[in-house]
């Protein structure tokens, strides 16, 4: 059994984190659809889903269900090969993206040192980037394969908008690599330890505004996601595509939204690392994940005792007690350091997935030729000029 | 057998596969496909042999731009499948065991030859750093010139499209 | 053998499949196609001679490959834009006005 584990550990390793990391994904994507509706109904003055269980909570579920069981069918005059593996295309790209994120610091779980990130290279970021712009063709393909002219449409205005603003999201981030010198992700989050301020969104105010909006335009969501609105272009790309593919392309735009965040918090927002300087003053700062599942517990296990239905009076306190048992299990001290980074990477992935969804319950849907001008006359020179200007304080040697 | 081995050889049957699949299938969308498969597989390959900025450069440019306009082409001109049209007898009969003769001569040649002399250093990464150092010193001029070359594809691209002068 | 030779081998098949491909396909797109195939091939031939010669000079040359690759794309696709427009097909055998 010793010779098993210290020939295998390594891969034992790494075949975990795959496994954590993918159900941590899946879940957290099928929760983004009920959160994105529960946050843009609230922003329209309306409760969003209430019925399917307490809060709606099972809405995912019932969705998921749903798809599973509708009937899938494919139209005559379709490519089959392609009407079948655009949808395919599109999640696995999607998805894989996580596979370089660095989730947390280097932690000692049982005694192994272990980094928290399923893997590493030295080109991490040039990898996100290479997986994007292949994520193009689950969009184009998918909309040609349907033989039919309002996806071709959709999916090649798709697809034109997602080259366009590819160019500026890869710009926007050239000033970064030139403050750290590196493409490695987990060297640029651990460039900006030590507190708030030393983060990158401060000096790359610049960066990071072209680089948000630039993502939001590739991920084609709100306000920029006229390809597949519903007012005009009948479903867009997706219009042939039921039950479950459709659920896969829909999958795959939450699970490249969540990829985005994540780029952001790391590039931006430092990552893993936690607001709050390292120093002994801020140790009371490590207790912050063990109260904040005590706290939400409790809440959520009183507001479930006065829920209007027998079903959520059961299930809702169930749920506070078992999140205020993993806020407990927090503050035990051989979690406490290991939970650290990915609770401060949650945090700062949650504010950018409400933004996002803030985006799209607020602005209204710019038109096809004002977003292509805007990306190519407004944003790439913003950019160029960010990588200019942060070239020549570099050369200069300004702290900044 | 190390892993690297193992693992160019699934790369390259990759490789393959997707090259002789280009020239097999008749829709040209499906070559187009295969074609892209092709370059994800030579990316793993440049990776296995240490270059890694040029792994990510192809795919992005080469896989994530070049391909795409492709692919574009074929969606707007609606290219359908191609018709049969007759091939010379000769041409099949003589010309593909004449190309495979001369793939496996070449192979056996490259097979067979002794490394020639050493260039001074030892094993040079294909890092970023490296690289670039190289391409913006010694090779600065035509970097330089390959700028202008692309902004005269674009205006000859611009001025070739358009439908009325 | 180290794996930049088996890589020479790769490259050199890569190659003539493209010439095959140039040669027998019909559709000028697809003859388009087999050319980057054989681009392709070459950069791949010269990674692994820089790999074996322990030069650097081979990753900057497909470099530069790549980039006149791209170049040559964007305008062959619009000369075959304007091909297709002009002769509504786009099998070459049908673009053949310079013939005799």
């Amino acid at each position: 059994m010793n010779g098993f584990l210290a020939n295998y550990g390594g891969i034992l390793i790494d075949l975990v984190k795959v496994v954590v990391v993918m159900v941590v994904l899946l879940t957290v994507v099928a929760y983004l659809s009920w959160f994105e509706r529960k946050v843009v109904a609230h922003i329209q003055s309306r409760w969003g889903p209430e019925r399917v269980g307490p809060y709606g909570l099972i809405q995912p579920l019932a969705d998921g269900a749903k798809f599973l069981f509708k009937e899938d069918p494919t139209p005559e005059g379709v490519d089959r090969f392609v009407f079948f593996f655009a949808p395919f295309l599109a999640l696995a790209l999607a998805m894989t993206t996580i596979a370089v994120m660095p989730l947390g610091p280097q932690v000692e779980i049982f005694g192994h040192p272990i980094w928290l990130s399923v893997t590493e290279s030295h080109v991490s970021l040039l990898v996100v980037f290479a997986i994007t712009a292949l994520s193009v063709y689950g969009v184009s393909l998918g909309g040609w394969a349907s033989n039919n002219k309002y996806s071709l449409l959709g999916g090649l205005r798709s697809s034109a908008q997602m080259l366009s603003y590819e160019l500026s999201m890869t710009m926007s981030v050239v000033g970064i690599v030139l403050m750290v010198n590196t493409f490695s992700l987990r060297d640029i989050v651990e460039a900006q330890r030590g507190g708030a301020w030393h983060w990158f969104f401060l000096p790359q105010i610049l960066g990071f505004v072209c680089f948000f909006i630039s993502a939001v335009a590739e991920t084609n969501r709100s306000p920029f996601d006229l390809a597949e609105g519903e007012q005009e272009l009948v479903g867009g790309f997706h219009t042939e595509y039921a039950s479950f593919k459709f659920a896969m392309y829909f999958m795959a735009e939450y699970a490249a939204m969540v990829s985005v965040s994540f780029m952001v918090s790391v590039l931006f927002f430092g990552g893993y690392l936690s607001p709050f300087p390292d120093t002994p003053a801020f140790h009371w700062t490590y207790y912050l994940p063990a109260a904040g599942g005590v706290i939400g517990g409790l809440a959520l296990a009183w507001s479930g005792l006065r829920y209007h239905t027998a079903l959520g009076r059961m299930i809702l306190p169930v749920l506070g007690i078992v999140l205020l048992g993993v806020g407990m299990v927090c503050g035990l001290p051989a979690v406490m350091t290991v939970i650290q980074g990915p609770f401060w990477l949650a945090a700062k992935v949650f504010v950018v997935l409400f933004i996002y969804v803030w985006a799209r319950g607020t602005l209204p849907r710019i038109r096809y030729d004002q977003l292509m001008a805007f990306g190519w006359k407004f944003l790439l020179p913003l950019s160029l000029a960010n990588v200019l200007v942060t070239s020549w304080l570099v050369m200069l040697r300004l702290p900044r | 057998m190390s892993v690297e081995t193992i693992l160019f050889f699934i790369l390259a049957a990759a490789a393959v596969a997707g090259a002789v699949n280009l020239i097999v299938q008749t829709h040209p969308i499906h070559s187009a496909l295969s074609l892209i498969v092709v370059m994800v597989a030579l990316a793993g390959i440049y990776l296995l042999l240490g270059a890694e900025l040029l792994a990510a450069v192809q795919i992005i440019v080469y896989a994530g731009a070049i391909m795409v306009l492709f692919v574009f082409i074929i969606m707007l001109l609606n290219a359908g499948k191609e018709e049969r049209t007759a091939i010379s007898r000769t041409a099949t009969w003589l010309g593909l065991p004449f190309a495979v003769v001369l793939t496996a001569v070449l192979g056996w040649r490259i097979a067979m030859a002794q490394p020639g002399p050493m260039a001074p250093g030892a094993e040079i990464p294909g890092t970023t750093r490296v690289l670039s150092q190289l391409l913006f010193t010694n090779y600065v001029f035509p970097f330089e010139l390959t700028s202008i070359l692309i902004l005269v594809a674009i205006l000859g691209a611009v001025v070739l499209a358009k439908r009325d002068f | 053998m180290p794996v930049a030779s088996y890589a020479v081998i790769l490259s050199a098949i890569l190659f003539g499949l493209g010439a095959l491909g140039f040669v027998f396909k019909r559709n000028i797109i697809t003859v388009f196609m087999s050319i980057e195939l054989m681009l392709n091939a070459v950069n791949l031939s010269f990674v692994a001679f820089g790999r074996l010669r322990f030069l650097l000079e081979g990753q900057v040359f497909v470099f530069f490959v790549i980039v006149v690759a791209a170049a040559e794309a964007a305008v062959g696709m619009a000369i075959i834009l304007q091909v297709a427009r002009n002769r509504h097909s786009l099998n070459f055998e049908r673009i053949d006005l310079l013939k005799q």
